[in-house]
């Protein structure tokens, strides 16, 4: 069961904020300032605009002037779960994080200063320390009261998804009665200009699934969740915002950075998602789609898609929800799975403002409007950079 | 909860390509030669340890997809084939194999590379190099090197994360996801790496390469050795501070015995060491602190300190042995390894009845 989510995208910090952009489709693209982009050919993302002051937690006030941007996302997105969760702080609580590139900010300001002024060591082993993802992970054990294990998983893009995923499995198993868990990342320098020199980002609007896509927007985020077991959650008469009912993980192996034309393990994943929920395609109210908006992705889900859903696809309502915040890269799975928790609570769908043209290659409707709909179970799809895909299944619950 | 074996050993460090070079060194004991990386801007250099450049090009960088890898995917290749031999010898049964790698800097020398590139020009950095930088990109290549791998995680985290990589592929195995795992430690280095460390313990040495255990469920495939424990991950915080993080761990696993070897992470940094020199006091058995020859090769070292146990224990030098992962930022954790069928302890330990799980 979820019990608390929390979320921080360029739509805003916090569900309420979120579930207005995202339930508008508001775009959220806007020039990149946080570093210099004049000699990329994009010069646009979805920036967070965070707030000044984070909320109290048992960080010192030292401790919180030292967190870099994306620790600062995961403490907010942190903190907001946990109060709507009502946990308590435990020495044996487990926290699974997902992420791509934890503090890399911190790693880049590090290069500029051993390589530009090497002489200077003020401040360096802090770039040094923070900069690695557990550290981040031991900045929420400590904002939160927390002492479990910390996991850490990086399967690029579906780190967020394989992140609640493992969580899920860890209650489902038996080994821990609830489990922390949640991706981000945040902006950083080199991960944009990785990503505009492979030429994939979208010089104009990313437009997931639209015949005229040209390519991903990248964004920043974070989204934290909180599971536990159906018997813990009714004793402490926890308010329970939906159920992970299914998760599939596969890989790829056509290629290190594109996926099968045909979407073999897309197919794989959301297939194994829905054994292990013992639903069919025809239960998918709505599917998130991993959907970047780059021609070779997004045919690839299509044909997944089609594959997967049979007699459903002309049917099945899809959207991706990049469209308004771009691609959270680790924090993306998390992200798009506490959308989907909107969704079942509040019986909407995202919609894609910017979308035109419909590519032949997608035989189900995309959500252009804003729109309401009777959302009962939703399905999430996150692929990786590196080819591993994974999938989860979310339930309403009533 | 079923019993898992390790069925195969791989190493890639400073003493060569392959775990009998690894092996030789340790039973040799003394620390491997010096080597210097130039620090721009110092007179002094950084000090490493470097894999050597193998003699003959291993076969594997033939693979379409090794061509243009940077060496932490070589060393992460080389040892998960040395460790999966054991798939070699039966190929008709087509196992499914887990892939977990493990990384604590990950693709640094790409990374330095390219961001280099960006900030002289970001309009003509190389995208050849971009995708290699991802955390994830050895996984990516070694699975798709090894075939039929349907289940493959990185995880990121200080060295002693190799164990909890361990315990995820001990779990894929008993959930009968996989029918045999890889775990893969692995690290490549370069001057700005050392630099980082140096910060942290100036005396330090930076290491890089890898380490591999194929795990399975057959004790029939197995060079006889079970991994017998993982202690709980013992994270650091403001509350347990890494001495007594590392006292936890110990407290977990076996008194000392004359038939037993403790596998340490000791490399010589008083500082660094001093938490785990601390813990294992009482240890009055055989000792092995592979990284005081090998160097501090960070998630590798973890890989080895493992790798070195478990050889030790399947060549009948011991019956059993422990690996103590004190790590450094994040969590102490620990592991024992037994001769399958041997009967070691007479007082069970909190360990031996310890399930596995991350």
């Amino acid at each position: 069961m979820v019990t608390g989510a929390g979320i921080v995208s360029a739509l805003g910090i916090g569900w309420p904020a979120n579930a207005a952009g995202f339930r508008a489709g508001r775009i959220a693209f806007r020039p990149v300032t946080l570093f210099d982009v004049s000699r990329q050919r994009v010069k646009t993302a979805a920036e967070v605009e965070l707030p000044s002051a984070l909320p109290p937690t048992r960080l010192t006030g030292k401790m919180a002037r030292r967190l870099d941007r994306a620790s600062r996302m995961l403490v907010l997105a942190a903190h907001e779960a946990w109060a709507q969760a009502g946990w308590e702080p435990a020495d044996d609580l487990p926290m699974v994080l997902g992420t791509t590139a934890g503090g890399m900010s911190l790693g880049e300001a590090y290069f500029r200063v051993a390589t530009q002024t090497p002489q200077r060591h003020r401040q360096q082993p802090t770039r040094a320390l923070h900069y690695q993802p557990q550290t981040q992970g031991r900045t929420i054990a400590s904002a939160l009261g927390l002492g479990g294990p910390i996991t850490i998983i990086s399967n690029a893009c579906a780190s967020g998804t394989n992140a609640i995923g493992h969580a899920w499995e860890l209650i489902r198993s038996g080994r821990h009665p609830r489990v922390l868990a949640g991706g981000y990342d945040a902006l950083s320098q080199l991960v944009f200009a990785g990503f505009d020199s492979l030429q994939t980002l979208s010089p104009t609007l990313c437009r997931p699934f639209d015949a005229g896509r040209d390519g991903l927007a990248l964004g920043e985020g974070a989204a934290m969740l909180t599971l536990e077991t159906l018997d813990r959650a009714r004793r402490r008469g926890a308010g329970i915002l939906g159920e992970v009912i299914g998760y599939g993980t596969t890989i790829d192996q056509h290629h290190l950075t594109q996926p099968h034309p045909q979407g073999d393990a897309a197919l794989a994943a959301m297939a194994l998602a829905c054994q292990t929920a013992r639903v069919t395609p025809a239960d998918i109210d709505y599917l998130n789609a991993h959907g970047t908006g780059t021609p070779l992705n997004d045919s690839a889900e299509a044909l997944a898609i089609r594959r997967w859903a049979g007699t459903r696809t002309a049917t099945l309502p899809v959207s991706s929800t990049k469209a308004s915040i771009g691609h959270l890269l680790g924090g993306a799975g998390a992200v798009e799975a506490v959308v989907g928790l909107m969704t079942l609570r509040e019986q909407w769908l995202p919609p894609e403002a910017a979308f035109e043209t419909p590519d032949p290659a997608c035989a189900f409707p995309i959500v252009r409007a804003p729109q309401d709909g009777r959302v009962t179970t939703i399905l999430s799809n996150s692929f990786g950079f590196g080819g591993v895909n994974a999938t989860l299944v979310l339930r309403r619950w009533t | 909860m079923s019993r898992v074996f390790v069925c195969g050993l791989g190493a890639v460090s400073p003493a060569g390509w392959n775990l009998p070079a690894m092996r030789e060194a340790l039973e040799k004991g003394e620390p491997l030669p010096l080597q210097t990386l130039e620090r721009p801007g110092w007179a002094k250099p950084l000090r490493a340890r470097l894999v050597p450049k193998p003699v003959l090009r291993p076969a594997l960088l033939a693979h379409p997809r090794l061509r243009r890898t940077s060496p932490i995917t070589q060393y992460a290749a080389a040892a998960a084939l040395e460790a999966a031999t054991v798939l070699q010898s039966n190929p008709g049964r087509n196992d499914r194999l887990g892939v977990v790698v493990c990384l604590q800097s990950g693709c640094v020398e790409y990374s330095y590379r390219y961001f280099g590139e960006v900030l002289r020009d970001a309009a003509t950095a190389s995208p050849l190099l971009f995708p290699e930088t991802v955390f994830a990109a050895p996984a990516s290549h070694v699975a798709a090197l090894l075939g039929n791998t349907p289940l493959v995680h990185t995880l990121v985290g200080d060295p002693a994360a190799f164990l909890q990589g361990l315990a995820v592929g001990a779990q894929w195995l008993q959930e009968q996801r996989v029918d045999r795992c890889l775990v893969i430690g692995a690290e490549e280095t370069n001057w700005l790496l050392a630099d980082g460390l140096w910060h942290f313990e100036h005396s330090a040495v930076v290491s890089g390469g890898a380490g591999a255990i194929c795990l399975s469920l057959e004790p029939a495939t197995s060079l006889a050795v079970e991994l017998r424990a993982i202690t709980d991950p013992h994270t650091y915080t403001t509350r347990k501070s890494r001495a007594r993080a590392a006292q936890a761990m110990r407290a977990q696993l076996p008194p000392a015995s004359p038939v037993e070897l403790l596998c340490d992470g000791l490399d010589g940094s008083p500082r660094a060491d001093a938490p785990e020199v601390a813990a294992w006091r009482d240890w009055a058995g055989a000792r092995l602190s592979p990284k005081r020859i090998l160097g501090e090769g960070l998630m590798a070292a973890a890989a080895w300190q493992c790798v070195a146990a478990c050889d030790a224990v399947a060549s009948g030098r011991f019956l059993a042995a422990n690996v103590s992962l004190v790590g450094c930022n994040q969590q102490a954790v620990g592991a024992r390894f037994e001769r399958a069928g041997a009967s070691v302890s007479d007082s069970p330990s909190d360990a031996s009845e310890r399930s596995i799980s991350p």
